[in-house]
């Protein structure tokens, strides 16, 4: 007889998680159990491996970097608080959170906050600005050996002048939210 | 002194020797009697319906006393940047990373394929410990009910199956060196049939297992091959106390090479060294050299290769497809609220694991025997293998995946991120071909 999920989840601590995060009471014990099935070695924390484990994750050819977004900066191990704290940029934005002011700090799952997420994920060097070789990076890694260097750079240059507006060769946040949207993409 | 305690010793011996006799005279009449000849008095299926009845009184409790109900997980939805679709998009856009990270943390959420590899969360409860997620203490007569078939299965029911498997082991061991002796020929095949069937049905009821065969005029005959899904070692024992086959295996050391040593003597089984495994081109000779002699079984193969928990059929390995004989299908489906059949290997030993089924309520599972299928014109091992495995899916109610069983212990292959990396290539750059031309 293992630990069960919920036994090692104290109340208060789904309390503080559901406040920081918004999930709800049974989204968070729900998580939990994912949480603990992941957790091989059993010691509360997850480690890259175990994310590398999910197949359809190690396939996806972003697969590294959104890993590597879970875990703070230079550290190996990512324990229950932080896995809810990056997994709720993705919760939806529910109606009732909609009209509220953001007078408190803003929620995790805001627009921003989501766009703040993209673009650390070109953003390897954390300098707050995506260059030329970050760009490419990423886009190498979303096409693998099907594109030459050439017509990467160029996709990487068109994508650069199209973005950039204060001309520093590089897109910075401001630029990167001021990507027009698509259509379908829904109004927040 | 001695006249004093004299009386007392007898009665005890007496008494002692009573209930032991008792005891084996009611196990003989209605469990290995009925074995024997193939019979039932129906006693399992009436403790299946009153074990039905109880989970259900017990349901009710549990859901008045849950305070909230257990959203599934398909309430959380994930949402980020724009919805829109790989495919209509004209040419790469800082956006475009927003569609595989979604599917990334979506996959870190819930995925297909992990959980396959351990025991299935069962909706409601069923008063067994090893069952237990996210039940908490509700009321003193589920407490007492579940102390009470803690009694029950320890108690009574487990050593009462520990007896039964001994005796059909010893007997299936015993009897078929017997039936050894003889020399080749349609008495021998026939005694092997009898007393094969005769052990197996002992072992089933010595997992309390309530089968239901369904379509049985599909059964697999001579020179055929018998394919089914692979949820645990019983599937074996399911399978093979209604229809006789030849078994495909590695031969083991200690109990279970005894059991193999003996059971090759009353009939040929495929039994290969652990050095030959490897050479695939020796397992299919034998294979295809055992299916051509119509005299010889139906051989049982499960193309999995590894236990999965009974939720899903993944890829079917296309060795025992490229022999070219009839394939026989065979659906298996546990229904998981009496006890869970599913073998997780990493988890438990072989010992431990038959332990904890013959302490569950029963084993209760449903056999569909599908229309026997042929490679058709044209059609490859692979194909044909997943012609096959959709059918099994389809009648079992399982999901069919192509996903490989081995990624229970092994890495993916890369070649499956470059296909997902060519297929975003070729919608870029066939995009910029375009505007090369225009």
């Amino acid at each position: 007889m293992g630990s069960r999920a919920s036994t090692l989840l104290r109340e208060e601590e789904i309390e503080e998680i559901k406040k920081e995060t918004g999930f709800s009471h049974s989204q968070i014990t729900r998580l939990y159990s994912r949480f603990t099935s992941l957790d091989k070695g059993e010691n509360g924390t997850l480690s890259r491996e175990d994310f590398q484990r999910i197949p359809e994750l190690a396939i996806n050819p972003l697969g590294d970097r959104i890993i590597n977004a879970f875990f703070p900066e230079g550290e190996d191990q990512v324990n229950f608080r932080g896995f809810m704290r990056t997994l709720a940029h993705f919760r939806p934005i529910e109606d009732n959170e909609k009209n509220k002011n953001s007078s408190a700090s803003e929620p995790l799952n805001s627009r921003t906050n989501k766009l703040l997420f993209a673009f650390r994920l070109y953003d390897l060097d954390r300098d707050d600005k995506i260059s030329r070789d970050e760009l490419l990076q990423v886009l190498r890694m979303m096409v693998g050996v099907n594109i030459s260097d050439e017509q990467l750079g160029s996709i990487a240059d068109r994508t650069i002048q199209e973005a950039d507006t204060n001309g520093d060769n590089s897109i910075s946040f401001n630029e990167f939210i001021k990507v027009p949207p698509v259509d379908g993409e829904q109004d927040y | 002194m001695e006249l004093f305690f004299n009386p007392f010793d007898n009665l005890l011996c007496i008494l002692l020797g009573i209930s032991f006799t008792v005891w084996f005279t009611l196990l003989l009449v209605f469990i290995i009697v009925p074995a024997i000849f193939g019979v039932s008095f129906g006693i399992r299926r009436l403790y299946m319906k009153t074990l039905l009845k109880v989970f259900e009184w017990a349901t009710l409790r549990i859901e008045r006393g849950a305070k909230e109900k257990n959203h599934h997980f398909s309430c959380i939805c994930l949402f980020i940047g724009s919805n829109k679709d790989l495919d209509s998009a004209p040419e790469f856009e800082m956006s475009d990373i927003f569609y595989f990270a979604r599917r990334g943390v979506e996959s870190i959420m819930d995925d297909e394929v992990t959980k396959r590899f351990s025991a299935e969360e069962l909706e409601s409860w069923n008063l067994l410990t090893r069952s237990n997620y996210n039940f908490h203490y509700i009321s003193l007569r589920l407490t007492v009910l579940w102390g009470l078939g803690l009694l029950i299965r320890y108690g009574f029911l487990l050593p009462l199956r520990v007896t039964l498997a001994f005796t059909g082991v010893g007997l299936l061991v015993f009897l078929t060196s017997v039936i050894g002796l003889l020399p080749n020929g349609r008495m021998k095949n026939f005694l092997s049939e009898k007393v094969h069937l005769m052990c197996y049905r002992i072992c089933v009821r010595a997992l309390t297992a309530i089968i239901t065969y369904h379509d049985s005029e599909n059964k697999p005959k001579n020179g055929g091959l018998c394919v089914a899904n692979h949820t645990s070692p019983i599937d074996v024992i399911i399978l093979a106390s209604d229809g006789c086959y030849a078994m495909v295996g590695q031969i083991h050391g200690g109990l279970m090479g005894v059991i193999q040593k003996s059971m090759v003597k009353a009939c040929p089984h495929i039994w290969f060294e652990r050095s030959e495994v490897k050479d695939r081109h020796l397992v299919a000779k034998r294979l295809s050299d055992h299916v051509e002699d119509k005299s010889k079984l139906p051989i049982l193969i499960f193309p999995e290769g590894t236990c999965i928990n009974n939720t899903s059929v993944m890829m079917f390995k296309k060795g025992s497809f490229e022999i070219g004989a009839t394939v026989y299908p065979v659906a298996i489906k546990y229904d998981p609220r009496f006890g869970d059949a599913f073998w997780n290997s990493s988890k438990f030993g072989m010992v431990n694991y038959l332990l904890r089924m013959m302490s569950s309520w029963a084993i209760v599972c449903s056999v569909w025997y599908l229309p026997p299928m042929s490679r058709e014109e044209g059609e490859d091992a692979v194909q044909f293998a997943n012609r096959v495995k959709a059918a099994i899916a389809r009648q079992g109610g399982l999901v069919d995946l192509l996903w490989d069983g081995g990624l229970k212990r092994a890495k993916v292959k890369d070649t499956f991120k470059e296909e997902q990396q060519k297929l975003y290539s070729k919608m870029l750059v066939g995009t910029q071909e375009d505007r090369s031309r225009s």
